[in-house]
């Protein structure tokens, strides 16, 4: 019943950053959104695992907070540097403020 | 899946339904990529609640991960936004929705889900189950012999392919390099 309610919980979360992702004006709002998602991901498998009783997933969750990691700095790599080349190279290219930044937003 | 998280898959294929439409109808195409990568984590949540927890991280790590990357990679060679709205096409909108219906009937002839009496749960598997022990020291996972071991010649063709394509790739996006070190 717990794990019930908590489940709903991280499902309504995952409504509002839905709607923040496809509404944001910005870039970051968009961002901040999906770099949610993925942590609401992990807590759903943690929830979902204890529910059904295979903590074995736990470890499936640590794989995919890692995953989500990586790929949010990724992202913030290439909104910032416009490329996912050498950082010096890129700022060489375009100035340390990254003129990528302005033309997504 | 089990009784206590059938309540669950509902939410979770209308969050999808929600998430693919709004990618639709974006134009800002960064938006777009941002959205697809939660699409996959939606998926991958599904696919978890599913009992299926390999395929799972597959599209969390392809889906969410890589080809969110490779989509930013190939905007930064294009646009950003797409150009025009476009416009309803009756025509393709009659075929899609011809062959969607097709394809839902079709599964009603399905086995139903975890059904012991299904042919996927009958013909193959005991046999690889109960030979895994015998063919492959001390391996517990019959997935992995099944894909290192039994089909090892499959997989090493698929691997073939995955590195014929990204050596293609590397070799026509090489093409810009000399530009960015002449300068």
């Amino acid at each position: 019943m717990l794990y019930g309610l908590v489940l709903l919980g991280v499902v309504i979360t995952m409504c509002l950053a839905l709607y923040r992702a496809s509404q944001g004006p910005t870039v970051f709002d968009r961002m901040l959104a999906a770099n949610m998602f993925g942590t609401k991901t992990v807590l759903l498998i943690c929830i979902v695992s204890f529910l059904i009783d295979r903590t074995d997933f736990l470890d499936l969750a640590l794989l995919y907070s890692l995953m989500s990691f990586i790929g949010m700095v990724a992202v913030l790599r290439f909104s910032k540097y416009g490329t996912f080349a050498d950082v010096d190279e890129a700022i060489d290219q375009s100035g340390p403020t990254g003129k990528s930044l302005r033309d997504v937003s | 899946m089990t009784e206590s998280t059938q309540f669950i898959v509902i939410p979770l294929l209308g969050l999808l339904a929600a998430t693919a439409l709004t990618v639709a109808r974006m134009r800002d195409l960064w938006a777009a990529v941002m959205l697809s990568g939660i699409y996959s984590f939606l998926g991958a949540c599904w696919m978890m609640v599913l009992d299926a927890p390999d395929v799972a991280f597959t599209e969390a790590a392809v889906g969410a991960g890589i080809s969110t990357v490779l989509m930013l990679a190939t905007l930064s060679h294009t646009s950003r936004t797409a150009k025009s709205r476009p416009r309803i096409s009756w025509p393709a909108l009659i075929v899609v929705i011809v062959t969607g219906s097709v394809l839902a009937y079709g599964t009603l002839d399905m086995p139903h889900y975890g059904d012991p009496d299904a042919p996927i749960h009958r013909f193959p598997s005991p046999t690889y189950i109960e030979k895994t022990e015998h063919d492959v020291h001390d391996m517990p996972n019959v997935v992995t012999v099944v894909l290192a071991s039994y089909r090892g010649y499959d997989t090493l063709g698929e691997t073939t392919v995955i590195f014929t394509a990204a050596v293609a790739v590397t070799l026509l996006m090489r093409i810009r390099r000399p530009e960015v070190t002449a300068s």
